[in-house]
């Protein structure tokens, strides 16, 4: 089973409630296949989140993307009650994600 | 012009303090930034200076500035927003330490005002991502900062500062100024401010450019993390930048170092909104062109923000948190069960809503709670947390944590309770013309 992880490296950062995480395969020729695993819907349920709370930027030219979390990180970094407030840790779950094929 | 060399000696309030003095050492630098404001220490600071508990700026910083200050070359340009609430107390502490160091002497101190909007910020400003005004917020309101861009900064060094303290300027903008005010580029010109901004917005993380926040298994390799290099920018008189460290310090500098600072924390890499430019991050381009060396060029701007963002700090009462750890045979149930006590006391002897209290298995899934792992943990931490204006009900959740001792689950140990006050940030957006950022010449 490959994940995202095998293809791809990624960062976490976030804005309030929003967590940021770009995402940029090691090989240039692996673009289109991340491009394809990076379906917002796939992610919002591996995100444990509604789908209309992902957007996904392509940055092509940069051979990355954007992948935009909304409401996950539990009112954010100066309010939240979870362990890891600013989300951090999200790129690592990221990386989990099954790529199809 | 010359090539313009500028450093970052911290990324954080609370970044390590010797890779700045290795920069001012060896990195034969014109300019060394020190960040040192995140988005919430402002408010923080804020709350301090009003209850008289300490300074409404950043003391850490003049012990920072005392280790690099006896390596600093005198051309060396200093800048950074840890004045926070009061950029004036910081530049007058820093004028002191100055004055008491040989390297110190005639080097004159700026300390750029005007980022404190809480007066000019109109009743009805609407905060972002709510249907509420700023009057909504009534006394929780502690603090009201703009991002201010470089402009002020720039005319304090062209006045001749050496060194330059602010409040919440943009972060990248506090690298931009000196870089824009070497070449000449004029801060009212988004199409000027394009490339310092850039070089800023790479720098302001510091290490998290030379491989800090990158290693990760066998094809992440970092070597010598301990020893971490900050980075250095060299910019050309075209706005083309080449980032390195100085030799011999740890880290490295790759296009993907480089690539993921790029993007970090940006929602829409078309449209990267600072004070001084919209900046189009997507058709930057990176190209190693050394052993970490690496140039980054085509940096563009969309015009500017009519609207600077506002940051609103909101008193927001006590974050409590205690937990109590389990290992070996049965961990997780016996941490569930833990959970399951807390959460039924809340409920059924104190008669509170026990959501409010959130539960989490640390070692489990506490950072991604709607994942469920395959296995069972070797050891795991029950943790239970809530937030509350009311000091009595986060030491109610304290003595309930504690009590699992004796009342709770078989074997649990390690019991670790913490209480903070907390001060929670949302946005709200100003018209660039209600903001008059200006320059006091301090030395």
């Amino acid at each position: 089973m490959t994940t995202l992880g095998d293809l791809a490296h990624a960062r976490a950062g976030d804005k309030g409630d929003t967590s940021i995480l770009v995402v940029a395969p090691y090989e240039p020729d692996d673009y289109a296949r991340v491009d394809d695993a990076l379906r917002a819907e796939r992610v919002a349920a591996h995100f444990g989140v509604d789908p209309g709370n992902v957007t996904i930027h392509p940055v092509p030219r940069l051979g990355a993307f954007t992948v935009v979390v909304r409401d996950r990180l539990d009112g954010g970094v100066t309010r939240s009650r979870a362990a890891d407030p600013h989300g951090k840790t999200l790129s690592g779950h990221l990386l989990d994600l099954v790529v199809e094929g | 012009m010359s090539t313009y060399r500028i450093g970052a000696g911290s990324g954080f309030a609370g970044d390590r303090f010797e890779p700045a003095e290795i920069l001012a050492a060896r990195g034969d630098l014109d300019a060394l930034v020190f960040e040192c404001l995140a988005e919430r220490t402002i408010g923080l600071a804020q709350q301090r200076a009003a209850t008289a508990a300490g300074a409404g700026f950043d003391r850490l910083f003049l012990d920072r500035l005392a280790g690099a200050l006896p390596h600093l070359s005198s051309r060396t340009r200093v800048l950074t927003n840890a004045g926070a609430a009061d950029p004036i107390g910081l530049a007058r502490s820093v004028v002191d330490l100055l004055a008491a160091h040989p390297r110190g002497a005639g080097r004159r101190v700026a300390a750029i005002v005007g980022d404190d909007v809480a007066a000019q910020l109109p009743a009805d400003a609407r905060i972002t991502g709510t249907d509420l005004t700023i009057a909504d917020l009534g006394d929780r309101l502690v603090s009201a900062n703009a991002y201010i861009g470089a402009g002020a900064a720039m005319r304090a060094l062209e006045n001749g500062a050496d060194v330059v303290i602010t409040g919440r300027m943009g972060d990248a903008a506090l690298f931009a100024a000196p870089i824009a005010v070497h070449h000449g580029w004029d801060d009212s010109a988004p199409d000027d401010m394009a490339a310092p901004t850039l070089v800023g917005h790479l720098l302001e993380c510091a290490g998290q450019l030379t491989g800090g926040y990158f290693a990760d298994g066998g094809r992440k390799v970092v070597p010598g993390l301990a020893t971490l290099g900050f980075p250095f920018a060299d910019v050309a008189s075209d706005g083309v930048a080449e980032f390195g460290k100085v030799e011999g310090t740890g880290g490295l500098i790759s296009r993907a170092t480089v690539l993921e600072q790029l993007l970090y924390e940006i929602d829409d890499p078309a449209r990267y909104k600072t004070p001084d430019a919209t900046l189009d991050l997507g058709d930057v381009r990176i190209d190693e062109v050394g052993a970490d060396r690496v140039r980054v060029s085509a940096a563009s701007a969309n015009g500017r923000p009519e609207q600077l963002k506002v940051s609103v700090g909101v008193r927001d009462g006590y974050l409590a948190i205690g937990s109590i750890a389990y290992a070996g045979r049965g961990a997780r149930e016996r941490a569930e069960l833990a959970l399951r006590i807390v959460r039924e006391r809340w409920d059924v002897v104190h008669g509170r809503d026990p959501l409010e209290v959130r539960a989490d298995l640390q070692g489990y899934n506490s950072l991604r709670p709607w994942h469920v792992p395959v296995g069972d943990p070797a050891e795991v931490r029950a943790r239970l947390s809530l937030r509350t204006f009311d000091r009595s009900v986060a030491a109610l959740l304290h003595r309930e944590v504690e009590a699992l001792y004796t009342n709770g689950p078989a074997g649990g140990g390690g019991a670790d309770l913490s209480l903070k006050e907390t001060v929670g940030i949302v946005s709200t957006f100003i018209d660039r013309d209600r903001v008059a950022p200006r320059v006091e010449m301090v030395s």
